[in-house]
């Protein structure tokens, strides 16, 4: 409608249990008997392939869910319980054809080996349209599921140390995804060789030892696992601060932020913009999403009441890092187009009812956007990186590394 | 004999890093595209098969000092493979190998309540070990564990595992829209363990899956490994496919299981096992020296060599004589991250075994490797394989076969279109499944319904 075409927006929804509000698994949509089954994540993340969406990002934690910060609740009246996230985007990858999927790893307590063949593997069973969300965990309980390291408790009125504790576990963040990402470069593209004459498999001039050391790992590589089709699968991370702001700047492709207005997100999206030009990345393209809880219903209206109905149903009004957004479609539309004029390139939308909002943004948003020109009409790339308009990386360790 | 005919139990494993695989045969396919597991997958559930088995690496294999680049190098992550492949199957068990060594119970106990949730009770876990430092630099707390707490840390990883799963019952989820209970019980999941390897206490966050616990294998030929899985395991791995070997093995094992208030249906014994299938006898003989061939190049029979001598042996010729220096037999091992080193305990009387061998034979080096290496243990017309076959299980060699192809998708289509229909033919293997689960088909009781669930 409007006479200057917007620029395309890329589009990704958050997965958890049933949907973000903590109410959503009792709407009659949401079967939560089905929540640890196959099909609850296959139909979501058809759906969502339905819509054209970039990518499904999905939930994961190494504890149960919880309403306190630093320590599991005793609540009954929740989802708690989830499936492991790499697992699940892996069940869905060959029930699916163009959408990314981007899984939850946390970084303090996992492996960067396993991990980095996890995500490469990943990528080779959806055939080019893997990712990672990077998280720390800074909770005391997660870290005695392991008993091998102790996570400071963290208190609110000694924000400085929990300032320090959170400092050195996204330094920590960091490592791993420099030791994922060197795992992923350790094997040339071309170190398949079959060359029968010589009886070589490989040429293992093409392979090679990531050698990283560092204050939390030592790594020598190289990976087990060859090179994945996107060379670099998508990492992303969620920000809320300066801290995280620079790992996102230094180490991802797609960085989450919540502004509340288009101000805040222009001012986040500056400082970012600083920290990824300190980290000598100026030339590579990042992208910044902002994240939105949405309560999307087409009559005006709808949608406050379903989420008041909901507030009363969990016996507090439901609040978020994030913007909540409720309205329709039409408004959801122009509060993005809004928010991007602040320097956001695209939007991870958490749906508060997952049978309900996840349609919603598919059907209801979805062409309201491509009516304004400002989201894609088909799927126009294989890969999630082709999605987003990112090159596939040369090899850092191949001399002459074609980035084909 | 009047003894009720043995059901087989048959299992197919997609070729990793070994020599078995021939590569370089034109119909050889990848090893890491999907398409290739999915098409293997699709075949063993066509055939009826109790499961598909992965092994797994974690670090890549050397050999004086450099990436050994003979055989298939590279693999995928075994937990991925798997949750893809319960995508595109629907029966099979799903087996893969996972270390006790480089990882942690809580993380692993996720993945596997995870994949049996997603596969609709399909998992199993080969629980193995690792110590050596080798492999431990590609992870956090590097090559910490001293050789003789492997089983130790096996038995008590294993443990602490099936505590993790079993803290939740099954009966926890209520998931009330009514009432607004999702649980039943607060501290669903709550869970404390201390002991020597693990002290690790909270609330596990997976609810109980399908089988309650992945189905549990063991490979390991030694004391302590024969212990463990009579112990703890379901069924183990053997390398034992000849008929005397097999029986002896069987029987061993089997015999360990009443100390601890088993019965021998509880363990079930499937050596690994290679095939030549062909039209007939005459042809699969012929077809199994080519494939033997094509096997052992003159430079890994050099290498296979060097196993045992632990020497660089580049210089000799492998059409020539065995080397007439001794093994060198010092701590340092030339070969790394490769198991098939302790399989030669005694490097000088095997080289001694060896030469004489080789003399008495006029054999080459690569003679010798081939007539002594991965034999192929079924070769024959599909009437002769699936005639063999179930003599070893009727006379208690085995409870089955875990089948290893030398080509990489479609090693298994022939098998599967004309051996297993002689045996269904001979009433000795499944026409459909018997149930969803794994635990169906291998004949395992549910975890929750065992005769030893009610002590632990």
């Amino acid at each position: 409608m409007s006479s200057t075409p917007a620029s395309p927006l890329h589009l990704a929804v958050a997965l958890d249990g049933t949907g973000w509000h903590p109410a959503s698994w009792r709407e009659p949509v949401a079967r939560p008997r089905d929540l640890f089954t196959a099909a609850h994540w296959t139909g979501l993340i058809q759906e969502a392939e339905r819509g054209l969406l970039d990518f499904v990002t999905i939930e994961d934690g190494l504890g149960p869910q919880s309403s306190l910060f630093p320590a599991p609740d005793d609540r009954t009246d929740q989802v708690r319980g989830r499936l492991d996230a790499v697992l699940i985007a892996s069940r869905v990858a060959p029930l699916t054809r163009h959408i990314g999927l981007v899984p939850t790893v946390i970084a303090t307590h996992t492996e960067p080996f396993h991990i980095s063949k996890a995500i490469a593997t990943l990528d080779y069973v959806s055939t080019g349209r893997a990712g990672l969300r990077v998280q720390i965990s800074p909770r005391s309980n997660e870290a005695d599921h392991f008993g091998r390291r102790t996570v400071p408790r963290i208190e609110f009125p000694d924000l400085a140390l929990a300032e320090q504790a959170v400092t050195d576990l996204f330094d920590e963040a960091a490592d791993h995804v420099e030791v994922v990402r060197r795992l992923w470069d350790s094997w040339e593209d071309d170190a398949e060789i079959r060359d029968a004459a010589t009886g070589r498999f490989i040429d293992r001039d093409k392979l090679h030892y990531i050698d990283f050391e560092g204050r939390h790992f030592s790594v020598k590589g190289p990976s087990i696992t060859p090179r994945p089709p996107q060379g670099q699968p998508l990492v992303t991370a969620l920000a809320h601060d300066t801290v995280p702001y620079r790992l996102v700047a230094r180490a991802a492709d797609v960085g989450y932020i919540t502004p509340h207005d288009t101000a805040e997100a222009r001012d986040i999206v500056a400082r970012i913009r600083a920290e990824q030009q300190a980290a000598g990345r100026a030339d590579e393209t990042l992208h910044v999403f902002g994240d939105l809880v949405v309560f999307l219903d087409d009559e005006p209206g709808a949608a406050r009441a379903r989420k008041e109905r909901l507030d009363t149903l969990a016996g507090e009004p439901y609040t978020s890092d994030a913007l909540v957004f409720t309205g329709t479609p039409t408004e959801l539309a122009d509060l993005l187009q809004e928010l991007a004029a602040g320097g956001l390139t695209g939007f991870r939308l958490r749906p508060a009812v997952d049978g309900h909002d996840l349609p919603a943004i598919t059907r209801g948003l979805v062409p309201e956007l491509q009516r304004r020109g400002a989201f894609r009409s088909a799927y126009e790339a294989d890969t999630l990186r082709g999605l987003l308009g990112l090159s596939r990386p040369a090899n850092r360790y191949a001399p002459h590394a074609a980035t084909a | 004999m009047n003894k009720p005919l043995k059901q087989i139990h048959l299992a197919a494993h997609f070729p990793g890093v070994n020599n078995t695989t021939v590569w370089s045969d034109p119909r050889s396919g990848s090893h890491i595209e999907f398409s290739s597991f999915a098409h293997f997958a699709r075949t063993a559930e066509r055939a009826k098969f109790d499961f598909l088995f992965l092994a797994e690496g974690l670090r890549l294999r050397e050999q004086g000092g450099q990436i050994y680049d003979l055989d298939v190098v590279g693999r995928p992550d075994t937990f991925t493979v798997l949750a893809a492949l319960a995508a595109v199957t629907e029966h099979l068990g799903l087996t893969g190998t996972i270390n006790s060594t480089f990882n942690e119970p809580y993380e692993v106990a996720r993945q596997f309540a995870s994949l049996d949730h997603l596969s609709g009770g399909r998992s199993a876990w080969n629980v193995v070990t690792s110590w050596d430092a080798f492999t431990g630099e590609n992870f956090r707390r590097g090559g910490f564990l001293p050789k003789e707490e492997r089983y130790s840390r096996a038995k008590e990883f294993l443990a602490t595992t099936h505590e993790l799963l079993d803290s939740w019952h099954g009966d926890e989820i209520l998931a009330d829209q009514e009432t607004g209970a999702f649980l039943r019980d607060a501290k669903a999941g709550s869970f404390v363990h201390t002991g020597q390897h693990f002290d690790i206490h909270g609330r596990f966050n997976v609810p109980r899956s399908p089988q309650g616990r992945p189905v549990v294998f063991q490979a390991g030929d030694s004391e302590e490994g024969r212990e463990f899985a009579a112990s703890d395991a379901d069924a183990i791995f053997s390398r034992y496919a000849t008929l005397e070997a097999g029986q002896a093995f069987y029987a061993d094992v089997k015999n360990r299981l009443p100390k601890y208030g088993r019965r021998p249906d509880q363990l079930l014994i499937l050596p690994a096992a290679t095939f030549t299938l062909a039209d007939t006898d005459a042809e699969a003989e012929e077809l199994a020296k080519e494939v033997r061939r094509q096997q052992v190049s003159g430079a890994t029979a050099l290498k296979h060599l060097e196993f045992v001598w632990n020497r660089d042996l580049s210089s000799y010729d492998p059409d020539g004589p065995l080397p007439d220096i001794d093994p060198d037999v010092s701590d340092q091992h030339i070969s790394k991250g490769r198991a098939q080193v302790r399989m030669y305990r005694d490097p000088l009387a095997t080289a001694r075994e060896w030469r004489e061998l080789a003399a008495a034979h006029n054999w080459s080096i690569r003679d010798l490797v081939i007539e002594t290496g991965n034999r192929q243990n079924f070769i024959g017309s599909a009437a002769t394989i699936a005639r063999t076959i179930n003599e070893f299980v009727q006379a208690d060699a085995s409870d089955g076969f875990i089948l290893v192809p030398h080509i990489t998708p479609t090693g298994l289509d022939d098998f599967a279109d004309q051996v297993v229909p002689l045996l269904q033919e001979q009433g000795v293997f499944r026409t459909e499944y018997e149930g969803p689960t794994l635990r169906h088909h291998l004949g395992l009781a549910h975890p929750d319904h065992a005769p030893e669930a009610a002590g632990v």
